[in-house]
């Protein structure tokens, strides 16, 4: 591409052309080539859990045989352990429950927020948007101490309805950004044919704009899954008694408290509470990069 | 409703005799207007006042009590800290994890994001979506798998070691592999959302740029120094800043590889923060720990802010 068109059209029409064409291949092999070592590199992990979670725990404490593949036949036990002898499931149930309902409590407040910021104005209503772009800056890590003792104090402390109660704070400025974006960008013309028609604020909302938004809407409640999904902070420090565990911290302190090391059934445990946002992300990766790439390139 | 509405349009109502009646209704309707939007923000707004501007202020407050939290104890927590080796040691420790890992992520996003923008378009989907694996799995999961590749006896990267004749490397037993290995991660797990924002930055250039510096007589580093960057400087500036932020204040991937040691030497302000406060149950001292990361966090959010408000007018 780069010595396409240098050459005048002439030169080009007679020599130019073989060279020319050799040269995009090769810029193309060389491409592949480290497409496919960072390739590696990123998928590395996620392959040695799938291969550990398919051993017996005997070829994974034997250290002879080649980690990188199932040497000694592919079993399902790792799963089986983990469904009925762990309290999976019921992390599990917890994190499907705090992330539905921090799902549905994001998107009616954001999609309201941003409705009223985004269309309607009020006096303060550019200042405030401004202000929920910083507030989608402050990281869990610097609000946790003090909210541990905001939980407490409404006595949710070792209760997952505490989760649902925090990460709302994860979730919100930053759909309520991103759906601000989204609604503006529909046309005024539209509103006001509503307006004629005699429309009001609610119905304007309910049959003009989630409609006309809703590839927005979707972004934001991906954005609102996978990161309730993966909250780790909170429950870190919320959540100590493993009825009330999510899924990341279960996952990562309780299988492991429970027994000696057993990477086999961890990989799996990692493998299936990994799962649904992998899933969610396979089938619906167009609205996943939007809402991943809203908040720089709208605003 | 509609009533009012009509009031609004030209021919609606006769222009002269009602004037009057109308500028009253449109005063009304104003102020019923910024009303209900002002109740629409209000879920929002409760939730960003109570949860996060109210736990802000409420940890400067809590960083100045003792230990139970019964006495005011003004900057005495502060100055603990600062007496310390191992806070300075956290403090070097987060800017080094910062720094580099945002570095490395940054350039390898560079990177592959020019790799793939050289393929044909329809291979650019699935190499996009291959790539972008690390940053959907969820980083405390990821930070498990690393952990378990980190294994001290089972390590399948020493196995690989001994294979090829080296030596086995004590990942994350000895302090300075244990550094190198926490960044490793972080770089793995960010270094998937640079390239996903460089390649949409990609691209929104306008390809007559191109042709036009092809027809001049342009490289093709010279293109990417003299259009590419300066076209992309506001989309890289704010992804590293906001990428600054989320690994300054990560948790994640230290508290699950190395919590901190060995010989706290891989301990950033979140995890030393989580270990005071939480496990040591001392709230005040933890706070006061994560509060030094405000002054940094801040200054990337003014700056990161006005990279939005730019590139919004920019595209506008």
């Amino acid at each position: 591409m780069s010595t396409a068109t240098v050459a005048s059209p002439v030169t080009r029409r007679i020599g130019f052309g073989a060279s020319l064409r050799r040269n995009r291949r090769w810029a193309l092999i060389t491409s592949y080539a480290f497409l496919v070592i960072f390739a590696i590199f990123f998928l590395l992990p996620p392959y040695y859990m799938i291969v550990t979670s398919l051993k017996s725990d005997a070829e994974v404490a034997h250290m002879a045989t080649n980690p990188w593949i199932i040497a000694n036949g592919l079993t399902l036990d790792q799963f089986k352990i983990l469904l009925t002898q762990t309290d999976f499931l019921i992390f599990f149930k917890n994190t499907v429950i705090v992330t539905l309902c921090v799902v549905a409590i994001t998107m009616v407040v954001s999609v309201l927020a941003a409705f009223s910021l985004g269309r309607m104005r009020f006096w303060g209503s550019s200042i405030l948007a401004t202000g929920i772009f910083l507030t989608y800056l402050v990281p869990d890590t610097l609000l946790f101490l003090p909210l541990f003792q905001i939980v407490k104090s409404v006595g949710l402390l070792n209760s997952y309805w505490g989760m649902v109660l925090v990460y709302p704070t994860l979730t919100v400025p930053f759909c309520t950004w991103i759906m601000i974006g989204y609604f503006q960008s529909i046309p005024k013309e539209l509103d006001e044919a509503a307006l004629i028609d005699g429309a009001g604020y609610v119905q304007m909302l309910l049959k003009i704009f989630i409609p006309v938004a809703l590839p927005g809407i979707i972004a934001a409640m991906i954005f609102a899954f996978t990161v309730s999904w993966a909250a780790f902070v909170y429950p870190m420090a919320f959540l100590y008694s493993s009825d009330q565990q999510v899924l990341t911290v279960g996952t990562v302190t309780s299988l492991i408290r429970a027994d000696v090391y057993k990477w086999g059934m961890l990989m799996a445990g990692a493998l299936v509470a990994a799962a649904p946002p992998l899933v969610i992300y396979a089938f619906l990766m167009d609205y996943y990069i939007a809402g991943l790439t809203a908040g720089a390139t709208k605003g | 409703m509609a009533d009012i509405v009509q009031s609004w349009l030209p021919g609606g109502l006769s222009e002269t005799a009602k004037a009057p009646i109308r500028k009253r209704g449109l005063r009304r309707l104003m102020r019923r207007h910024s009303m209900i939007a002002f109740l629409m923000c209000l879920p929002l707004i409760a939730i960003v006042v109570g949860l996060i501007i109210y736990p802000a202020f409420y940890s400067i407050y809590l960083s100045m009590l003792n230990k139970a939290q019964t006495r005011f104890i003004g900057l005495s927590n502060f100055t603990y800290l600062l007496s310390r080796d191992v806070f300075w040691m956290v403090v070097r420790q987060s800017a080094i994890f910062a720094l580099s890992a945002v570095l490395f992520k940054a350039l390898i996003g560079l990177i592959t994001a020019h790799l793939i923008n050289n393929l044909p378009a329809k291979g650019q989907r699935k190499w996009r979506g291959m790539l972008l694996v690390p940053w959907v799995i969820p980083l405390a999961l990821s930070s498990l798998g690393w952990w378990w590749l980190f294994d001290p006896t089972h390590s399948a990267f020493n196995w690989f070691l001994q294979l090829l004749g080296f030596e086995e490397i004590p990942w994350l037993s000895d302090p300075y592999w244990a550094r190198f290995s926490v960044i490793l991660v972080n770089v793995w797990y960010g270094a998937p959302f640079f390239l996903i924002m460089y390649l949409a930055a990609l691209k929104s250039v306008p390809e007559q740029l191109y042709e036009a510096a092809s027809i001049d007589g342009a490289s093709a580093w010279q293109k990417f120094v003299h259009i590419t960057l300066p076209m992309m400087q506001n989309i890289i500036a704010i992804t590293v800043l906001f990428s600054l932020i989320v690994t300054f204040a990560n948790f994640d991937i230290v508290q699950i590889m190395t919590a901190g040691g060995p010989r706290n030497m891989t301990h950033v302000f979140a995890t030393y923060s989580f270990l005071l406060g939480i496990r040591s149950g001392d709230l005040p001292l933890g706070a006061a720990t994560s509060l030094f990361m405000f002054p940094i966090l801040a200054i990337a959010a003014v700056f990161i802010l006005r990279g939005v408000r730019k590139r919004g007018r920019e595209i506008g």
